[in-house]
């Protein structure tokens, strides 16, 4: 297929979603609203920690703790300076004049993530597997605490309360877009075939001369740019964020998105993350009203063990399915399908 | 800073590296044999402290009977889990195995959830553990110097077994080479269960530990102190037993110390430092104290 078409094929399905957010806006009540923005801030987590956990084959557990950085970032940016001069007498005083607006807001978490991602990228990538997972679960933990003893930047365990809710449905779509987009074209660049060789065969993609460190923290770098920002639309969305907020129980929800979407698939991952977030949603009622908390999450992780038994390489494997070629709506070139038949070796 | 007030910061210091080392021994001998980072062995310190809760509360066990029984319900827990959600995946990939972990996690700290609900509980030890002992010009709890003994004795009774029964012996060729193990006949599936059954068992008994030392049991106890003693299991060198022994204490102690000896504004940093240890280790000597290199971490 070639450019043009795909690019009418992108404003096709973009206006196709302005519609349906349209409409969102028009006939949802607050909680409907609210949910569609939960699902589309968990696709941007989901498909952004797919580029390292899926393309790049780098097991990270820590967009929960670039989400905190980002959303801690934007919030007190955002706070007018009255107020932060009543919330956070201790700042110093080149932050607490600041007041920023929403957009430049959102950017400052994502760079601070980022920032963030690169001091902690450099050691910690250079170890593999569960490792990187044990070392990135420890970062929530690093950074749980540091949001709690800081207690001039961010209030301690209280959290920064009352944000402004600036976080609508188009701010989510926006955003959404701008991920997909950018998720897709990598994957289907060149870079993003680096990244793949990187997973199959990292020895060999070196030997090629691809730079793997330098791949695997661009992944890494960029998979927190998005963590940043949806930390921020998070934290404006709940109008709170406290460090209890992003806990290692949300990186293994995004984890399960992946798995059973299929790690490097971006349809597959937002599928996944559209269907656990509603259901999740949905069975709420249902649990309080039985007083069994928490069955929602057994049946997540049973389902996630389900899979991993029955299904290991997820929906869809790291192919993209062909949901949109029915109208010919395919991006780019189809994905070749080389990539659900090299199953990922590894050597146990 | 008085010595007294140091040397009572070694003794808590000691007795947090007693329950580390339990716990961190369960992690390396999985880890040695199927190459697998169990992350639901913090969850078994829970049902550990549950069980012997139950076991005095309920059946009115005595106490000493109950850390019997608490060792048997974590082995048993230990072979489930290894039956119903780890041996179906062996030989996929090392990450599988991990998510894997989490998910069981998950599902057994909600269970938890479920049944005994989030609240913390008081567990109270026997009056006669609760007395002070003087030695030297500390005075300690009875309960305190049970748990160093006990463990002391287990950790002692793992190395004999380990060292000298044929079970042992056969797990250790299991860990040294898998699959020239299988050729020589060991039943690698056995070896594998009771790796399960012998660290869930150590760990549930670290649980009871936790318990009687602090008082207060919850279903999610288990998440900190089991992902600490994964520190503690790699501060050793992940794999080997007695390195996860010396890991264990080397990690209680730097622990206590640094909240006993840092000024106070220091000490909510308690985690953060464990973690920030974490990476620097695996960074600086991925294979720990005692580890050898089994394969490439970094």
């Amino acid at each position: 297929m070639d450019q043009r078409a795909s690019y009418r094929a992108f404003i096709l399905v973009s206006l196709l979603g302005a519609g349906f957010v349209f409409l969102g806006t028009q006939s949802l009540d607050d909680y409907g609203r609210s949910i569609i923005e939960f699902v589309g801030i968990n696709i941007i987590l989901a498909v952004s920690l797919n580029i390292t956990n899926g393309l790049v084959g780098l097991f990270s557990l820590g967009h929960p703790a670039f989400m905190a950085i980002g959303g801690y970032t934007s919030a007190i940016l955002l706070i007018p300076a009255n107020r932060k001069a009543l919330l956070l007498p201790d700042l110093p005083h080149w932050l607490a004049s600041q007041e920023w607006t929403f957009l430049p807001a959102l950017i400052a978490g994502g760079g601070a993530a980022v920032l963030a991602a690169l001091i902690i990228g450099f050691p910690v990538l250079r170890l593999r597997g569960h490792y990187l997972a044990v070392a990135t679960l420890g970062f929530i933990f690093i950074v749980q605490s540091l949001a709690v003893n800081l207690s001039g930047i961010t209030r301690g365990a209280l959290g920064l309360s009352g944000l402004p809710a600036l976080t609508t449905l188009w701010w989510v779509y926006g955003w959404l877009l701008f991920t997909l987009v950018v998720c897709w074209r990598l994957k289907h660049s060149s870079l993003g075939r680096t990244m793949l060789a990187i997973r199959e065969n990292e020895l060999a993609a070196s030997c090629l001369g691809v730079k793997v460190t330098h791949t695997r923290i661009f992944a890494f770098a960029l998979g927190a740019f998005f963590a940043g920002v949806s930390g921020g639309l998070w934290a404006h969305l709940v109008t709170l964020i406290s460090p209890s907020s992003f806990t290692f129980l949300l990186a293994f929800q995004l984890v399960v998105m992946i798995v059973v979407g299929g790690s490097g698939s971006i349809i597959g991952t937002m599928l996944a993350a559209a269907i656990l977030t509603i259901a999740t949603e949905m069975l709420r009622p249902v649990e309080e009203s039985l007083d069994l908390f928490g069955a929602s999450q057994i049946l997540t992780a049973l389902c996630v063990l389900l899979v991993l038994i029955f299904r290991p390489r997820g929906l869809f494997g790291t192919a993209e399915p062909d949901l949109l070629r029915w109208s010919g709506l395919l991006f780019g070139r189809h994905w070749t399908r080389s990539g659900s038949k090299n199953r990922r070796k590894e050597v146990s | 800073m008085t010595t007294p007030y140091i040397l009572a910061q070694i003794v808590n210091g000691i007795i947090l590296g007693s329950m580390y080392a339990l716990v961190a021994i369960g992690f390396s001998m999985i880890y040695g044999i199927v190459r697998l980072i169990n992350f639901a062995h913090g969850d078994i310190l829970a049902i550990g402290a549950f069980a012997s809760l139950a076991g005095v509360a309920i059946f009115s066990l005595p106490f000493p009977l109950a850390i019997l029984a608490v060792l048997a319900v974590g082995a048993a827990i230990g072979v489930f889990i290894e039956r119903i959600a780890f041996r179906p995946m062996r030989g996929a990939p090392q990450v599988t195995g991990f998510i894997a972990s989490l998910a069981v996690a998950i599902i057994i700290e909600n269970l938890g959830i479920l049944t005994v609900s989030a609240q913390p509980r008081t567990f109270r030890v026997p009056h006669y553990l609760n007395d002070l002992v003087n030695i030297g010009m500390q005075s300690i709890r009875v309960i305190d110097i049970a748990i160093v003994i006990l463990a002391v004795c287990l950790m002692a009774f793992l190395a004999l077994f380990v060292r000298f029964s044929k079970i042992g012996i056969a797990m250790r060729a299991t860990a040294e080479n898998y699959d020239v193990a299988r050729l020589m006949g060991i039943n690698i599936d056995r070896m594998i269960m009771t790796a399960f059954a012998v660290g869930s068992g150590l760990a549930a008994t670290a649980g009871l530990m936790w318990g009687s030392k602090y008082g207060q049991i919850s279903p999610l106890m288990g998440l900190v102190p089991g992902l600490k003693a994964f520190v503690a299991a790699v501060i050793g060198g992940v794999g080997s037993i007695t390195g996860a022994m010396l890991g264990g204490y080397v990690l209680g102690l730097a622990e206590v110390l640094f909240v006993g000896l840092l000024p106070s504004e220091y000490s909510g940093y308690r985690n953060a430092f464990v973690f920030g240890a974490l990476i620097l280790i695996l960074l600086l000597m991925p294979n720990g104290l005692l580890g050898r290199n089994l394969e490439e971490r970094a």
